[in-house]
């Protein structure tokens, strides 16, 4: 399982892929994607899966 | 040849004017020459736009949106847009990268010597986004070692940043401070993201605040600088504001500078979506006045975006877009910038002396209320601005104790919504709102005829004259019709 961000909504801005602990995150064209293969849901480091938690734009949710 | 963006010419006189008077009048913005400054910090503020209301006529900042990440969610702003609060142009704008930045701040210091400063204020948080700024910041200290660096923060990150900071020589920090109450902190941020955590409600703002102090207090102790900017949101936090200005004082802040909201239901905020307006030019000048009494209020703010180029209240950053700036050739002349900054410290001597001249000519016996009035100026000090051309007006209220600059009224702020030359002249009108005197260097018939019908004397006899002598001059005509007045009732009684 994974996370999967919004395209539509995505404001490109970056605030997630600084705070994915495990660089799931990659700038693709103008907006951001989880590489799905690499996401750990962020389990066993954080509480709460922290692509989601600090995206201002509340576009990324569990795929 | 280079082309010259802002034309030196803005402070060309005519020959024949008088010499004029200046902004070092003690009661005029945040500073006064530096009189009442340590010279260390007079150093550090003397050529900053922002930080100084004289240099503001002479000098010239830009900002570089590198910082699209942002850590907190105000409900003054929405990302999608420009946020009109914050300095933060929307996503849609241009971002870009630490070498684009360089490139650009390299394309516009070749054409313009005036530029002093380089800031990162966003489009996010400069230090949420703390690679991106730093990067930028260590690229421009290289090749730009006489250009200031500043940055803008909601002060989140900024205690785990003030070493670096310090490091990179930047002399400047802007911290946005709405309040100094999680109670009044809750209806103004809907969450941070925090030490891996999101947190809402009074727990967030509570967070936020303590950043934000332990922040301006380390700064503080680092020896740099700190603006506060505080939006003023009626209804939420005006009554509080006065207890910001207190602990941010206490706390070593240089400058308070309080913002008005910009409230537009289309930009879908969440204040904006809640019909909640932002203040009236009176309400601001209200809370100023307030507060004036020892805090150092800046009053010369144009809440400029984090693309702005050029000087206060002027933006050619369309003008220094990436695929103009692409084909720009760039070559540093900072020679010009130097001969530039020398020629300043010569006009403000001048306008130093000029303005105890004026003043000295204001104090007398009969005294009348104080005068409100605008001035139209391109920089330099002076009256020399076009009325047409105008996009704000600088405003100056002076009586027999002197003359003080009290802030900028700005047209297009009022004018989104019109089209055409009409409208535009009924948002001026209402934005000049209990101005008595205009002062331009030139007015068509036509507008003219509109200012006086809404009751606002026009002058165009001190074209390129300093404003402090201008307005001098004005006040002493006016003190003198009231007079005459006085006499021709006392006789008729
Ligand atoms: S859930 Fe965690 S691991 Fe997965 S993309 Fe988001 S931050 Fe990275
Ligand atoms: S934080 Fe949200 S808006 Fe920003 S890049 Fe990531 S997904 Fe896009």
């Amino acid at each position: 399982m994974a996370y999967k961000i919004s395209a539509a909504d995505c404001t490109g801005c970056g605030a997630c892929e600084a705070d994915c602990p495990s660089k799931a995150i990659r700038m693709k064209g103008d907006v951001y994607a989880i590489n799905p293969d690499k996401c750990t849901e962020c389990v066993g480091k954080f509480d709460s899966p922290q692509c989601v938690a600090a995206c201002p734009a509340n576009c990324i949710s569990h795929a | 040849m280079t082309r010259h963006i802002i034309p030196l010419d803005i402070v060309a006189k005519k020959t024949s004017a008088p010499a004029g008077a200046g902004c070092a009048a003690k009661s005029c913005g945040t500073d006064t020459a530096g009189s009442d400054l340590p010279p260390e910090v007079w150093a550090k503020v003397k050529d900053h736009p922002c930080y100084s209301e004289q240099a503001h006529h002479y000098f010239a900042r830009m900002h570089v949106a590198v910082a699209p990440a942002c850590n907190i969610q105000c409900n003054y702003c929405n990302r999608k847009y420009d946020c009109a609060n914050e300095s933060r142009p929307g996503v849609t704008s241009e971002r870009l990268t630490p070498e684009q930045a360089v490139h650009k701040v390299a394309a516009v210091a070749a054409r313009m010597p005036q530029l002093s400063v380089v800031g990162i204020a966003g489009p996010g948080d400069a230090l949420a986004d703390w690679r991106h700024t730093f990067e930028t910041f260590d690229l421009l200290s290289r090749q730009f070692p006489d250009i200031k660096l500043c940055l803008s923060t909601n002060g989140l990150a900024l205690p785990d940043h003030v070493d670096r900071i310090r490091e990179l020589k930047v002399d400047h920090v802007t911290i946005t401070i709405n309040m100094v109450d999680p109670a009044v902190g809750e209806d103004i941020y809907a969450w941070v993201f925090y030490d891996h955590r999101r947190h809402t409600g009074r727990e967030a703002a509570r967070i936020l605040h303590e950043r934000q102090i332990e922040g301006l207090r380390r700064l503080v102790e680092a020896g740099i600088l700190v603006k506060v900017n505080s939006v003023l949101i009626p209804g939420i936090n005006d009554a509080h504001l006065a207890a910001v200005n207190e602990t941010v004082r206490g706390h070593g802040a240089f400058l308070h500078n309080i913002m008005p909201l910009i409230s537009d239901p289309a930009h879908g905020t969440r204040f904006g979506l809640d019909g909640r307006r932002g203040p009236t030019p009176a309400e601001l000048k209200q809370l100023q006045d307030h507060l004036g009494g020892g805090a150092r209020l800046m009053k010369h703010c144009r809440q400029c975006r984090a693309d702005a180029v050029g000087l206060l209240g002027q933006d050619l950053s369309q003008d220094f877009t990436m695929d103009r700036v692409a084909g720009m050739t760039v070559e540093d002349r900072p020679e010009e910038r130097r001969l530039y900054r020398e020629f300043v410290e010569r006009e403000r001597l001048d306008r130093e002396q000029a303005a105890r001249v004026a003043e000295r000519g204001l104090s007398a016996a009969v005294t009348v209320p104080p005068l409100l009035v605008a001035a139209c100026s391109r920089g330099g000090g002076r009256v020399n601005q076009h009325f047409g051309h105008a996009r704000e007006f600088q405003l100056y209220e002076v009586d027999g104790a002197g003359i003080r600059f009290v802030g900028h009224r700005r047209a297009d702020h009022y004018c989104q919504g019109g089209h055409g030359e009409e409208d535009k002249l009924e948002a001026v009108v209402k934005a000049l709102d209990g101005v008595s005197v205009l002062l331009a260097a030139k007015i068509g018939s036509c507008p003219s005829d509109r200012l006086k019908a809404a009751g606002i004397t026009v002058i165009t006899d001190h074209a390129y004259d300093y404003i402090e002598t201008a307005v001098a001059a004005v006040y002493r005509s006016h003190r003198a019709a009231a007079a005459a007045d006085g006499q021709a009732m006392a006789q008729a009684s």
